[in-house]
C-alpha cells in the first residue's frame, strides 16, 4: 500500500496533487520517468510522470487532471488514504546536459512534468526561458515553482486573464525570432506539442516531447503504448517517455489516444451519477 | 514392448475416461472453466488403464521426471493424499501442469497403452490429485530443512520463479520473489485465460509457498525499481532470473497501429490480469469486437480467438500462414476453439491493414501461401502465391505471432551475456549465467517455450543455486 502524505487541489478542483509514500520508487527515480498506479483491487493501471521525488523522505509526487473514471476514483483518496499498487520508476529519465539556452514550454498538466526537467536543467549551467500556458489563469499550476526553476518565465493564457493573451506557441516563435535557442523541451496536450514541434523545426531546433499514451503494464510487454517515431514504431513505455519532438507522427498519437474513448465515457457517466 | 506388455494391451478394455466439459454453446459465451475436472470414480477407473510399465516413457517424457505410474498406481488405490505428495515430489504446481501441459507430445505421447488405444489420461489424472488435494487435503505443509541463513531472489512469479521458490525454501532458504505486476503468477495470472486456468488455482499455488515462508514483493520491476546489483548488496547471496520473454512481436506490416490491432500480450492482459472482461464492474476497458481475426495459431492465439468469442464476438477467424499440420497450439486447444465455432483461415499471410479515417481498422488484406521446402524449424516453408491477394473484414486484430526478449532488465546488467536474440546465456544443465551469483531460466533463456519446460529449468537451477549455497560457485 502507498499512503497519500500530502494532497491538494489545484485548478478549481480538477487538477490534484498527490505526495505519496514509496521509498524504493523514490530512490531511484529521476526528472522524465513515469510511474503506474493502480487505486484498488478493480482499478485500472495509470500511468502518470513524477512531478517531484524526494529520496530522503521516500515519497513521489505525481500531479493530475481528473479526465475519468480512474482519475476521479484517485480524487477520492485523502490524506493518509492509500493507492493499492505504485510500480516504478519506468521508462528513461530526460538526459539532462549544459548546451546553453534552452526553453521549457508546457501546458496542463505537463507543467508539473516540466518542472523537474527545468530545474535540472537550470541547475547543470543552463540558461533557461520557460513559457507555461493554461486556458485561463485560475486553471494555470506551478506558476511560483516554475519561476523558481527557470531564469526567465513567461505566462500565457488562451483567454487573456492572466499573462499574453494566446497561446504557448506565439510566445515561442518570438522567441526563436530573437535568439538561438540550443533545445526546446515542449510537455504539455499533443496537439500543444505538435504545434510547437512544427515551429522549432522552421528553426532548426532540437526539441524533446514526453509522450502519454494509453498503456498497460509499462515495462515494453503489450505494446499498446506503440508511437510511430521516425517512421519506427517505438514503445513509448519503455523507449521512451520522451522522443524527438521533429520525429513523432502527433496525428496518429492523437487518434489511438481516442481506442477507448466511448468506454471511458460511459464509465466515467455512470461513475458521477452514482457518485452523486 | 514386452511380450507380457503387449498381452495387457491387448486385454485392455476400459476406454480412456473423458473429462466432463461445459457444452460447446455455452461455455463459448463465459469465462468459466471448460473440462470440469473427473469424479473420484473417473480417476480410478482412469488410472486402472495404467499398466505400471516397469521402464515407463511416460517419465522420460516429463521435463521435471514426476513418477507418474506411482502417483497413478495410488490413485487407482484410492490413497489420493499420499497421490499428491508423491507428485509434489518433483512439480510444485500440478494444478496448473495438469491442466497446461502439452501432454500428447511428452508423457502421454510416449504413453505404451497409447500405442493401441488412447494413453492414459496423465494430465487429468495429475489435475485430479491437485484439485482433490486443494478441496479436501489437511493443508498439510511438506517438510522444511532447517534455515540456512542463505538469502535467495527470485525475479519474476511465472512458473519457473515458483518452481525455484518451491524448491529452495524446503531446503532451508530464505527465498523472495519479485514480481513486476501487481499480483504473483506471471504468464499464469495474464496469458492464460480463466477459462483454461481459474486464477484461483494460482493464487492457491501461490498461497502454498507463501504459507512456506517464500516471500512475495510485486510492484517490483527488477532493472528499474532496484537492479541486480543493488540486490547483492542488499545482502541476497543469490538471483534467479525467471521473467519470462515479454516483447510482443508484430507483423511490421503497414497499418500496424490502427485502433483495433493489439499484441496478445495486451489483448489477454486486460483479460486476465485486469479482468477487463467484466468491464464496467472493473475499470479497464478491452475492446470487444463483432468480427475478430486472430493471428498465429498456437496457444496464445487459440486463447485469445477463444477469449474474443466469449466477450461476445460474431465470428472469430484464425488466420495462419502454414497449414493444420503446423499449428503448434496444443491438441486440445485447437479441438476447443474448433467446437466453439472458431474459423481456420490456413495458408494465409496478411500483407497490410485497412483502417478508416478514425484510424480504427476495418479489414486486412491477405495472400494465399502454399508449402514449400522444410525450414530451419523442419516445418515446411509458406511461400506466397502471387496474385492471389484477398480482403477480409475484422474490427479487431489480435496479434499473436510469438514474442521475443524484453531487454528492460538485461539493458540494465550489462555484465549479462546475451545470445544474438537477446536472450540471456545460461549454462544448460545448470541454469549458470555469465554474471557470478546469478541463474537464468524459462522463456528468457529459451525463448518462449511451454510452461513445463520454464518448470524443468527452474528445477535444475534451483538445484545448483543449492549446492552453491553450501559449496560455492
Amino acid at each position: 500500500m502507498f499512503k497519500v502524505v500530502k494532497r491538494e487541489e489545484m485548478s478549481e478542483g480538477n487538477v490534484i496533487l498527490n505526495e505519496i509514500e514509496a521509498p524504493k520508487i523514490a530512490r531511484k527515480a529521476k526528472p522524465g520517468q513515469f510511474v503506474i498506479l493502480k487505486v484498488g483491487e478493480e482499478g485500472e493501471r495509470i500511468p502518470l510522470t513524477m512531478a517531484e521525488s524526494d529520496a530522503e523522505k521516500g515519497t513521489i509526487t505525481v500531479i493530475y487532471m481528473v479526465v475519468g473514471k480512474s482519475t476521479a476514483l484517485f480524487k477520492t483518496l485523502q490524506v493518509g488514504d492509500s493507492y493499492q499498487d505504485i510500480i516504478g520508476p519506468l521508462g528513461k529519465p530526460t538526459h539532462i546536459e549544459k548546451l546553453g539556452k534552452i526553453v521549457c514550454v508546457g501546458g496542463g498538466t505537463g507543467i508539473a512534468v516540466l518542472h523537474p526537467i527545468t530545474r535540472a536543467m537550470k541547475e547543470i549551467g543552463n540558461h533557461v526561458i520557460s513559457i507555461i500556458g493554461a486556458r485561463s489563469k485560475d486553471l494555470l499550476i506551478l506558476e511560483d515553482k516554475m519561476k523558481a526553476a527557470s531564469n526567465d518565465l513567461r505566462v500565457c493564457t488562451d483567454d487573456g486573464s492572466y499573462g499574453h493573451h494566446g497561446f504557448v506557441t506565439e510566445v515561442l516563435k518570438e522567441i526563436l525570432e530573437k535568439e538561438k535557442i540550443d533545445q526546446v523541451v515542449a510537455i504539455g496536450p499533443v496537439p500543444m506539442m505538435k504545434f510547437v514541434s512544427l515551429i522549432t523545426k522552421q528553426y532548426n531546433v532540437p526539441t524533446l516531447v514526453s509522450l502519454n499514451p494509453i498503456m498497460v503494464d509499462g515495462t515494453g510487454m503489450c505494446g499498446g503504448c506503440r508511437v510511430t517515431v521516425g517512421g519506427k514504431t517505438k514503445f513509448a513505455c519503455v523507449d521512451g517517455p520522451e522522443f524527438d519532438g521533429h520525429q513523432v507522427d502527433y496525428d496518429e498519437l492523437m487518434l489511438r489516444l481516442q481506442a477507448y474513448c466511448e468506454d471511458e465515457k460511459k464509465c466515467y457517466n455512470d461513475f458521477c451519477i452514482m457518485e452523486s | 514392448m514386452t511380450e507380457e506388455e503387449t498381452k495387457k494391451v491387448k486385454k485392455e478394455k476400459i476406454s480412456r475416461v473423458a473429462m466432463p466439459e461445459q457444452e460447446p454453446a455455452v461455455r463459448a459465451r463465459n469465462f468459466l472453466e471448460v473440462p470440469t475436472g473427473y469424479t473420484s470414480e473417473m480417476a480410478i477407473q482412469e488410472a486402472a488403464r495404467c499398466m505400471q510399465c516397469k521402464k515407463p516413457g511416460c517419465v522420460a517424457g516429463c521435463p521435471v521426471g514426476i513418477d507418474i505410474p506411482g502417483f497413478i498406481k495410488l490413485i487407482a488405490e484410492g490413497e489420493f493424499t499420499r497421490a499428491i505428495r508423491h507428485i509434489w515430489q518433483k512439480n510444485s504446481l500440478p494444478a496448473v501442469c495438469g491442466r497446461v501441459c502439452p501432454q500428447e507430445i511428452q508423457c502421454e505421447g510416449l504413453c505404451i497403452v497409447g500405442k493401441k488405444d488412447d494413453p492414459v489420461a496423465i494430465g487429468n489424472l495429475e489435475r485430479f490429485a491437485a484439485d482433490w488435494e486443494r478441496e479436501h487435503g489437511t493443508g498439510a505443509l511438506p517438510p522444511k530443512a532447517e534455515p540456512t541463513g542463505k538469502k535467495v531472489a527470485v525475479v519474476g512469479s511465472g512458473p519457473s520463479g515458483l518452481t525455484v521458490a518451491g524448491d529452495l525454501i524446503v531446503k532451508g532458504h530464505d527465498v523472495t520473489v519479485m514480481e513486476a505486476f501487481h499480483k504473483p503468477g506471471g504468464v499464469l495470472v495474464y496469458g492464460i485465460p480463466e477459462f483454461r486456468l481459474p486464477k484461483a488455482i494460482v493464487a492457491q499455488e501461490v498461497n502454498f509457498l507463501a504459507r512456506l515462508g517464500v516471500k512475495v514483493e510485486c510492484n517490483a520491476v527488477v532493472g528499474r525499481t532496484v537492479s541486480l546489483d543493488e540486490l547483492f548488496e542488499e545482502g541476497y547471496d543469490a538471483i534467479y532470473l525467471g521473467v519470462g520473454a515479454g516483447l510482443p512481436r508484430f507483423m511490421n506490416i503497414p497499418g500496424e497501429n490502427l485502433i483495433g490491432i493489439l499484441s496478445a500480450n495486451e489483448y489477454l492482459t486486460r483479460a486476465n490480469l485486469m479482468k477487463a472482461y467484466l468491464f464496467p464492474e472493473v475499470d479497464t476497458p478491452i475492446p470487444r469486437a463483432k468480427n475478430v481475426i486472430v493471428l498465429g495459431a498456437g496457444n496464445v492465439a487459440m486463447d485469445s480467438a477463444r477469449t474474443a468469442m466469449r466477450l461476445g464476438a460474431e465470428k472469430v477467424r484464425i488466420v495462419y500462414r502454414r497449414s493444420r499440420q503446423e499449428m503448434p497450439a496444443r491438441i486440445a486447444e485447437i479441438h476447443h476453439a474448433e467446437q466453439e465455432g472458431i474459423e481456420f483461415f490456413l495458408l494465409t499471410n496478411p500483407t497490410r491493414y485497412i483502417g478508416n479515417e478514425k484510424g480504427r481498422l476495418t479489414g486486412m488484406e491477405c495472400l494465399q501461401m502454399e508449402l514449400g521446402e522444410p525450414d530451419q524449424s523442419g516445418r515446411r516453408r509458406p511461400l506466397a502465391i502471387k496474385g492471389s491477394e484477398f480482403e477480409l473484414d475484422c474490427d479487431l486484430c489480435v496479434v499473436a505471432v510469438g514474442s521475443g526478449a524484453n531487454p528492460l532488465l538485461t539493458e540494465s546488467t550489462p555484465d549479462l551475456k546475451l545470445n544474438k536474440w537477446g536472450y540471456i546465456e545460461a549454462d544448460e544443465a545448470t541454469g549458470k549465467t555469465y554474471k557470478k551469483g546469478v541463474w537464468a531460466g524459462g522463456d528468457i533463456v529459451t525463448g518462449a517455450a511451454t510452461v513445463i519446460l520454464a518448470m524443468g529449468a527452474g528445477r535444475k537451477a534451483a538445484d545448483s543455486i543449492h549446492e552453491y549455497l553450501l559449496r560455492g560457485w
